[in-house]
């Protein structure tokens, strides 16, 4: 038997954690004295595993792994389908796990060939997982399991002890099978832990988390962090509470939240609209240049700016013609449905009251804050 | 020997109010026993398996008051399964069977039915106090039959339960004649409230000196409710969202200013940050002040309410704060013994995130401080070296690294001597949670310095059985000893078997501790229950003794194996 057990969350895990075993795998067959290996998961081949064969098998599998991975894990609340048995069905036979482990660290090669770490294998779970998640460079060989970072540094620093480069390694192997258990177990009962994986958990802990990893995940490397089970240590009630509350924020969109407040900004003439978040700014300033950049691709022969550093004081001045000038005026709807002026009143009071924004051409400005506006 | 009648020594004993203190009287001699006996109100059980029900009551007849406390610490983290056991139920049931007086119950970490509650609600007539924390299995319907039948109930306390709300009319249970709260706390449920009939209860309740409210009541209730309650020392605000230019929130600004009492405050769970100087005025005599809840007070914010808080004591504050922001707590808050600093975004990207420089701040200028719980992006060993200097009172520390074995990000050691120099000065220290880059060192300095330790939470830490043993064998005081994803095994769990009795628990998972090994210790010590907690594999469960254990949980107990384990729950 071997229970990978951790409880597993099932969002995002299992890139990072099958990447990370993967690694500890290539790292197991690369050195050589000092391992003490472990056969917790009846991966008792690992050390004979030559590392090219695995990187040929890797570029052969590398891409229905990584894609089905990548699809039945992020984002998805009880993403623990039973699709994913065949891939963890594959996991049972130790030889093909580790093969299979690889496909997912494409860079990994690189960085556990020059390894000089000593990895054990055994059942350290979800400890890779951590390191997965963090954009830090580790010391001690820890980066073994990390395919999200750029972990060429680590291999330069010597383990403190070898004992610290066994850990990370153990719960490489084990992360990946824990991950994969939180669709099913891939030592035996398969079909039936799905549904106890998902009556475990009877809250919506994996709700937050998800939500944090899908938004995550979209950005570079270090986003897609794999999630360990109770790591770090927030009581349920506390993320679910948290994770609820900024939806809500997010929610509020326009409105007195405290979140983003993003509102829509027309232009005369264009053809769509754009919005911005009204909280990234601080001045009046900020605002003008920001929506300088956004809008200039529709001021057809006014501004000339590309964003680039030497024009913007150029463009700044110009935009300044543009929107308090001749050409355009900004202006803005306000709580009561009044059209004004921007720039009269302070800039708190403004995002407060401004529901959306509003690039007029002067000749339609005429009498703006005189009067109502249709 | 007696030379004072029974009365005088059970006088004499009321004096004594804390546990060990009465557990020490009543080893001395059988009338001692006897009437520390008959004379304990205040019981606390800390396992609820390490005892009966029927024998608590057997031990403690007269008992008023009982603390009870179920699944293990790593439940919190999702770590142990939801029916693992802790139901209260069997309790109230003898209770009530036996006719016990009970005025006040506290459960951490149990499983609460609505039966339960109901029975309770019927049984104890003078039942004054409730407070639930961590609790789940029950619905605002057995709250409503607290409410409908305690008819002197002072105190209804529920702190981060899982409660479903059935949006019912709870509040509105709590009859007209109800006129004795001093503390409700429901801020922890998510629907909708009888605004009226709260209101109502708390114009009748002259005594009410802690209201906590959740996310339904909006703000122009809570100005109401503090017009009705000005005598308030504790308050959680619900929704605190509004718009600044408004009636209301004048009204709101005035009403503050009337409550001179407030102490405490908590909440903000939704924020406007423009209304946030309403309560400036109570700031300045703030005590305590919990805002890990309000994600929506960003870091300006924070600080400028912060810069009010001269007095605080107690602060519970999101990681957006940043390590400019604690700078500010730092030199404002003096007087500061308690500090929790939780992750806005867990998961994030190390965004406004604090790092060791915002707790070296602290404890730089917060010399009072003796309770810690710090969630950051990294620490270094010089770091902590110099928190301990300055800080030599911690009982309480907890550092919690997002990122669980990270090293010493300046010289990538580990965070041994970090640690080491912790426990080498706090010589008070009585619970420590490790995270970071750590070897068995730091275990060999707890063994050596750690005195007074009696929790130790460990993660992804040591190398080798060595470091637990270093632990077992040299904090005396241990209590309670939790150990996740490291590498000790049946050496370390079976050399020492008699510690586990002087201990309440030991919880490892993911350790190298194998079956065979824990069958080892359950047949050594009759009296430790040694529990294994498989989820998955029931099939293949117990027959192989060298497979390596996922979760177990061992704890002292005088009643043996416990009859309501589930399935995936097998003691040894």
């Amino acid at each position: 038997m071997s229970p990978p057990l951790l409880g597993v969350e099932e969002e995002g895990q299992s890139n990072a954690s099958l990447v990370a075993s993967s690694g500890s795998m290539d790292c197991l067959s690369q050195s050589g004295s000092g391992l003490k290996e472990r056969n917790y998961l009846g991966l008792s081949d690992c050390s004979s595993v030559d590392s090219s064969t695995i990187t040929s098998l890797s570029k052969e599998n590398k891409n229905n792994l990584n894609l089905k991975a990548t699809e039945l894990r992020l984002g998805l609340p009880g993403s623990q389908s039973p699709e994913r048995d065949p891939d963890l069905a594959l996991l049972k036979s130790g030889k093909l796990d580790e093969k299979l482990l690889f496909p997912l660290l494409p860079s990994k090669d690189g960085i556990c060939a020059s390894s000089q770490k000593t990895v054990v294998s055994g059942n350290k779970r979800g400890f890779s997982d951590t390191m997965n998640g963090f954009p830090e460079m580790k010391s001690s060989g820890y980066t073994e399991g990390n395919w999200i970072f750029h972990a060429s540094g680590s291999e330069s620093e010597s383990p403190q002890s070898v004992g610290q480069g066994k850990f990370p390694s153990n719960s490489t192997i084990n992360v990946m099978l824990s991950s994969r258990s939180s669709g099913a177990q891939p030592a035996a009962v398969n079909k039936e832990v799905p549904p106890k994986a998902s009556q475990e958990r009877p809250r919506a802990t994996n709700g937050s988390s998800h939500n944090q990893i899908t938004t995550n995940n979209n950005s570079s490397a270090p986003a897609a962090k794999a999630q360990v089970v109770g790591w770090p240590p927030i009581r349920s009630f506390r993320k679910n509470t948290l994770a609820t509350t900024s939806k809500n924020n997010d929610e509020l969109d326009g409105k007195l939240g405290p979140g983003a407040l993003f509102i829509k900004v027309s232009m005369d003439g264009a053809p769509y609209l754009r919005k911005v978040d009204l909280r990234t700014y601080s001045t009046y300033q900020e605002l003008s240049s920001a929506l300088e950049k956004m809008f200039s691709c529709f001021t057809i022969g006014q501004c000339g700016s590309h964003g680039t550093p030497g024009r913007e004081m150029l463009s700044e001045s110009k935009l300044r013609d543009l929107l308090h000038g001749s050409e355009y005026v900004l202006t803005y709807e306000d709580k009561d449905g009044d059209w004004m002026l921007v720039g009269d009143v302070p800039w708190e009071l403004f995002i407060n009251s401004c529901k959306r924004l509003k690039i007029m051409k002067s000749s339609d400005a005429i009498g703006l804050g005189m009067c109502g506006f249709d | 020997m007696n030379y004072f009648p029974d009365e005088v020594l059970e006088h004499v004993f009321d004096f004594l109010t804390s546990h060990r203190d009465r557990n020490a009287v009543s080893l001395v001699c059988k009338s001692w026993f006897k009437v520390e006996k008959w004379s304990r109100h205040r019981v606390f059980v800390g396992n609820c398996y390490a005892i009966s029900p029927e024998r608590l009551i057997a031990r403690f007849p007269r008992v008023r008051a009982l603390t009870l406390k179920g699944k293990p610490h790593f439940a919190d983290f999702n770590l142990v399964p939801h029916d693992w056991g802790g139901f209260v139920y069997p309790w109230i049931e003898a209770m009530a069977k036996s006719n016990i007086g009970l005025e006040e119950l506290r459960l951490k970490r149990m499983v609460v039915s609505n039966e339960g509650l109901e029975l309770l609600a019927r049984s104890f007539v003078n039942f004054k106090s409730l407070v639930l924390i961590s609790c789940e299995g029950f619905t605002t319907d057995g709250l409503a039959a607290v409410a409908a039948n305690c008819r002197f109930l002072r105190e209804l306390d529920l702190q981060e339960n899982e409660v479903e709300d059935r949006k019912g009319q709870w509040l509105s249970c709590f009859p007209d004649s109800c006129t004795s709260l001093v503390s409700l706390n429901f801020a922890c449920l998510k629907g909708e409230v009888n605004l009226t009939a709260l209101e109502r209860l708390v114009a009748r309740c002259p005594n009410l000196k802690s209201l906590r409210l959740n996310r339904a009541v909006p703000l122009d209730a809570l100005q109401r409710i503090l017009m009705l309650a000005p005598q308030l020392e504790d308050l959680g605000t619900g929704s605190y969202v509004h718009d600044p230019d408004t009636e209301t929130y004048n009204k709101l600004i005035s009403t503050f200013q009337k409550c001179r009492s407030i102490r405490s405050m908590s909440g903000f769970l939704e924020v406007s940050p423009l209304c946030l100087p309403a309560i400036y005025p109570i700031c300045s005599n703030l005590t305590s002040l919990n805002l890990s809840y309000a994600p929506g007070i960003h870091g300006d914010e924070l600080i400028k309410l912060i810069h009010h808080c001269r007095k605080l004591q107690r602060l519970w504050i999101l990681d957006c704060i940043g390590d400019k922001g604690l700078g500010v707590v730092a030199s404002t808050c003096k007087e500061l013994q308690e500090l929790r600093v939780f992750p806005s975004d867990p998961f994030g990207v190390g965004n406004a995130a604090v790092t060791e420089k915002g707790l070296v701040a602290i404890s730089f200028g917060c010399p009072k401080l003796h309770s810690l719980l710090y969630f950051c992006q990294q620490v270094t060993n010089a770091a902590l070296i110099t928190v301990a200097k300055n800080c030599p009172n911690f009982t309480r520390f907890r550092l919690c690294i997002l990122d669980a074995t990270k090293a010493d990000p300046v010289t990538m050691q580990p965070l041994d001597e970090g640690f080491g120099a912790i426990v080498q000065s706090c010589k008070d220290l009585r619970r420590l949670s490790l995270s970071g880059l750590l070897t068995d060192r730091v275990f060999l300095y707890i063994g050596m310095y750690a005195e007074q330790l009696e929790m130790l939470s460990i993660a992804f830490a040591g190398d080798s059985d060595k470091g637990m043993l270093y632990v077992l064998n040299g904090c005396k005081k241990l209590r309670k000893l939790e150990i996740r994803d490291s590498p000790f095994g049946n050496e370390a769990l079976l050399t020492d078997v008699g510690k586990y009795e002087t201990m309440r628990s030991l919880w490892m998972s993911s350790c190298e501790v194998t079956l065979g090994g824990c069958k080892v210790l359950a047949e050594k010590m009759p009296r430790i229950n040694v529990e294994i907690i498989n989820e998955y594999d029931q099939m293949e469960f117990g027959f192989d003794d060298r497979q390596k254990v996922d979760k177990m949980f061992l704890y002292r107990t005088l009643v043996g194996p416990r009859k309501d384990a589930p399935h995936f729950v097998w003691t040894l």
